[in-house]
This record gives structure tokens, sequence and C-alpha cells, in this order.
């Protein structure tokens, strides 16, 4: 095996995450550029465009990344990969293009993985399981009274990935695969590790889930010492040096703010993980508790020793079914007796919301506030710890129905004049219109379902 | 002493469909073999009964000086279903932290974490022209 070592970097950690990041990245010099664009939620928000608009349903600001990437990938000095193609891979794949051609760059392969997208065959697999699909965490089947569904994806492996690499990609587009397969996928391309070779799968499951969400790894949402994050307006993204045996040191660009240390690091380490000991990947099961970690300093963590157990015969598969309607609506109430003023207000809309005739089938009241309403000016010392200075009050509700869900909202502007006193409608915020709501409903599938549907098609432009 | 894990310890929380996971993380073995002792996950599902429907489930993770729970139906239907303001549970750990445990005096002495300095944040936005 090779003694290099590879460098790979997660460029993005969600859709509308910063591109100015993976600048800094591609002077530090990478050879891998992993964009990871795809939440649960950005599946919904990405289902919801496309029906809009057959052309969309990729992740829109693909192109300002690309721009940025593609010189460097012309050059040959750096690969990119990403899942922005979220629920139209094929439509990201063209824009791909356009902007070689925008930026005049040729000669670049682009491919494009399908098959994730599982809900033209939703009956296909009821017909091939004989049985309701099984809900990931309760168990329970699947009606479709629950909700018509709006989606249903797969979370493929890297295996298509690699395949695209192996056949020579320059970038590779896919649609919902799991987020640590953008990252272990050059490194099985690259090191040639072998498919049942589980603890080096593990090793870079374990990296991918370490670069997948961005400045997480770098002092973002960071509970330790998190004031003292050096230029945190800048928070750098992390790399990987990979070694070919699946040794990893997580680092960052040498010249940026930001940190990486033990603790930063295993912060992430856990982040949206169930059990430590079985991060379910569709390649590995990686057993994180095995990991052994060295601070090494200056911005480097070492990790060796990871454990890996064989793959399971299912893909995770996310189901999103519609779950109704919501609006919602603000007001703000400053002291004294503010706490009490939302609350009545809170019943008063709720109660002219009915009597209107508008069905709710769920509400929710929040009370917010700091200083919005009447900034530093003292409170008397009459008034104890416990009274709030202000409450802003945030009401949203469920409704079955579009129409009622977006009506609702108005009912609270006429409160501004007839409600309990001193209430600021909307908080600064016009709230109106609805927004439809999409329960996720996790399932496992057959990889043999899945897997046939596959394909990884290149286009040289 | 009681204590809250907030003087104690790191966490960070995230969503998986209507499923919530909070990592906590001590800063020592002594705290982590202390709160392996009594954070239990009963004692995490008793403390979140208010937002939290279905089950806590515990695992640990000694490498990391780390305890991770997963709470169950936990929030109000998931991320794009979920009426709540804080739909992703990002604030969930911020939440664990609010428990209280009994610690001994010395550990706490000598565990105690430093509260943030944001003076960089204060003088930063106090050199804005605001309104």
């Amino acid at each position: 095996m090779s003694n290099k070592v590879l460098r790979i970097a997660g460029g993005q950690g969600f859709y509308g995450d910063t591109p100015s990041s993976i600048a800094g990245l591609l002077e530090d010099g990478i050879d891998y550029l992993c964009l990871e664009a795809l939440a649960e939620l950005t599946l919904a928000i990405l289902q919801k465009d496309r029906a809009r608009d057959e052309s969309r349903g990729y992740t829109r600001d693909l192109p300002v990344y690309l721009k940025t990437a593609m010189p460097a990938v012309a050059a040959g000095r750096v690969k990119v990969i990403t899942n922005a193609g979220g629920m139209n891979p094929a439509a990201a794949a063209r824009v791909a293009a356009e902007t070689a051609r925008d930026l005049g760059i040729t000669g670049l392969r682009i491919a494009t993985v399908l098959g994730d997208d599982l809900f033209g065959r939703l009956d296909e697999l009821h017909a091939a399981t004989a049985s309701k699909l099984k809900h990931l965490d309760t168990g329970a089947e699947f009606h479709s009274a629950q909700g018509d569904p709006r989606f249903f994806a797969a979370y493929l492996g890297a295996r298509p990935i690699v395949e695209a690499l192996d056949a020579g990609a320059d970038i590779v587009i896919t649609g919902r695969v799991a987020d640590a397969a953008l990252f272990l996928a050059p490194l099985i391309h690259e090191f040639g590790w072998a498919w049942d070779d589980w603890d080096r799968l593990a090793a870079g499951a374990l990296v991918g889930h370490l670069l997948e969400c961005s400045g997480q790894t770098a002092g973002g949402n960071f509970s330790g010492d998190w004031s003292s994050i050096p230029e945190p307006w800048s928070l750098p993204y992390p790399i990987a040096e990979v070694d070919a045996d699946g040794t990893a040191i997580i680092t960052k660009p040498v010249k940026s703010g930001g940190r990486v240390d033990f603790d930063t690091v295993r912060h992430q380490l856990l982040y949206e993980v169930a059990d430590p000991s079985s991060y379910m990947n569709p390649d590995v099961v990686a057993d994180f508790t095995t990991a052994q970690f060295e601070d090494l300093s200056e911005d480097r963590v070492r990790i060796t020793g990871v454990r890996g157990k064989p793959a399971t015969p299912t893909y995770k598969a996310v189901l999103a079914h519609h779950s109704g309607w919501s609006g919602e609506a603000r007001a703000g109430f400053a002291w004294p007796y503010a706490l009490e003023k939302a609350e009545a207000t809170a019943a008063i809309f709720a109660r002219r919301v009915s009597d209107a005739g508008y069905e709710v089938a769920e509400w929710r009241f929040e009370y917010w506030g700091v200083d919005a309403l009447g900034g530093a000016v003292p409170m008397p010392e009459s008034a104890g710890a416990a009274e709030p200075r202000e409450v802003g009050l945030r009401v949203a509700w469920r409704c079955d129905d579009e129409k009622t869900a977006a009506s609702i909202s108005r009912e609270m502007v006429p409160l501004m004049l007839s409600a309990p006193p001193a209430g600021h409608t909307t908080m600064g915020r016009a709230a109106s219109g609805s927004t439809e709501l999409l329960e996720i409903w996790p399932t496992l599938v057959e990889k043999s379902f899945v897997d046939p549907g596959v394909t990884v098609t290149i286009q040289e432009v | 002493m009681r204590i809250s894990l907030s003087e104690l310890c790191g966490y960070r929380s995230g969503d998986k469909g209507n499923l919530v996971n909070i990592a906590l993380f001590a800063y020592s073995e002594d705290v982590y073999e202390l709160i392996k002792r009594v954070v239990t996950a009963e004692r995490v599902a008793e403390h979140f009964a208010p937002l939290v429907r279905g089950e806590v489930t515990r695992y640990e993770a000694k490498n990391l000086l780390a305890l991770n729970f997963v709470l169950r139906d936990a929030l109000g239907g998931g991320g794009p279903s979920t009426l709540r303001a804080d739909n992703l549970g990002k604030t969930f750990g911020c939440t664990l932290v609010r428990l209280e445990i009994e610690a001994p005096d010395d550990l706490v002495a000598a565990s105690r974490r430093s509260h943030p300095d944001t003076g960089w944040a204060r003088s930063y936005l106090a050199s804005l022209p605001q309104s």
C-alpha cells in the first residue's frame, strides 16, 4: 500500500452554509473537497422546490461553490464530491456543466449518481416485501392515512461514488447518500481498501463524520471554552490527513482562526449519533468507542485504533409524509406584568381564531425576551428578579388545510389596539403565509432492492 | 454540594427525525465517573418529562469522557413537522445541563469550568453605529 497521505476537506455542512470558507481550504492544499449539503429538513425543502419547478430540487448555491473550486479542479489539483443533487442530481449536474462553460473550463468529467430516490418505487417495495414499511425507531407500520408521502430516499453508501472516481470523475454529484460516504469514498478509491476491511472503512467513516458538519469540528457550536476560540468570525472548515492504514490527523488551514483539539473533535464525534459503539453507515458499522486520540497541539489531533464491524444488508431510508400546514405570529410585551399580558393575549388570540370558525389541530405558545423593549433603562428595585423585563410571544399552529393556516395570523394584527397594553405586534417581523409540515419517517430498505436501481453516469464538459 | 451540570460539563445536541441525542462531556476522569454514576437514563427522562414523550437511552464513551443520551419522541414530530421554535433540538444540550447533581466539594473546586469572557464581543458591538 502506498504511504501517501490524502488531504480531505469538509467544505460545507448544510444548505445555507457559507461558500467563503472553501477558498481557505483550497489555498491550504487539499486532494478532495467534499460538500455535504443535505439534512433531513433540506430534503423537505428541496422536494418542495422540485414540486414547484421540475428543473429544481438541488441546492441552489452549488454554482457558487463550483465557481470557486473549478479552476483548481481543472488544474488537476482537487476533486469535488457533493450530495448537492438533493432531490434532483441530474439537474444539479446540468448546472455544474453550465458553470464550467461560464468559466470557459473544458475537459472536466462530471459524474451523476442516481438511484437513492425511491419515491416512484413505493408500491413496488410494498409488493416486494409483502408487508408495510416499519418505522426505524418505533417499529410502527406505515399507513398512507398518516399523510400523503412526499419523498422517499435511501441513504446510499460510498460504492457509486467510488465507481465514479475509478472511472476518472473530477466532480461527483449525488442525491441522498450517507453524509460520511462522501468522505469515505475517496479514501477507498485512493487506497484501494477492500469492502470487507472493516477497521479501515470504520476509520474512514469516522473521519467523514468529523468533516461533514464543517465548522462544528473547528470551534463552531462548541460548548467548551467557546468564548476564546480565535477569530470566530472567520471560522475555518476542517481537513483530515489520512494514511493508507486509516490513521487520521484532523486539522484546519494553517492561516486561519478557529481551533481543532480533542475537545472540539469529541464534540463533533457524538453529534447526531445514537450508539457510539455502532455508528451505522451503509458500508460499515463503526465503533467510535475504540478510537484513540492524541492532541498534537497546533490544531492537530491524531486518531488511531478505530474498529469496525460488518455492514448490514439494509440502507436507512427516509420517507416524508404530509402532516398539515403551519403558520405563526408574534407580539412583544413589556414590564410590568409582561408575562401576564402575553398569556392573556395568547388566550384572546386563540379565542378569536376559534370564534372566526378556524379549525386548529395543534397550538404552540412560546414566551421569549431580554431587552428589545425598554433597552437598558433600569428597572425599579421593587421589581423582583422573577419578573421578566419583557416577553416576546410566539404562537404557532397546525391546521389541516393551507388556507386556514395562512389566514389565522391576521387575527393577531387587531390586537395591537384591542388587547392587553403595549403589545408591539409582530416583533418586527410581519407574520403571514403558511408552511407545509412534513413528518420524517425513517425506515430500513434491503440493499438488494435499492442497488439494481443505482446508476453512475459520467459526462465530459 | 448541589451543582448544575452546566458548571462541570460540555454538551452538544442534534436531531434525527423525532429523536434527539445529547452528548455530555466531562473534563476529567473523576467527573466522568461521577456523571456516569448519577446522570442515569431514568434521571434524564424525568428531567425532560415536560418536553419529551418517549424513552431515554444512555450510551457510554469512556474514550471521549462522554455520555450520550438518545431521547425518543422528543421534538413534537421532528424538524420539518414540529411547531417548536427549536425545531432541530439544538438547545437540548443546554436544557440537560440545567440538571442539578450532588458532587463532592473538592471535586467541584477542582473541576468547575470558567465563565465565558465575551468582552471582545461587547467592545466590538460598542464600536458600531447603533440606534
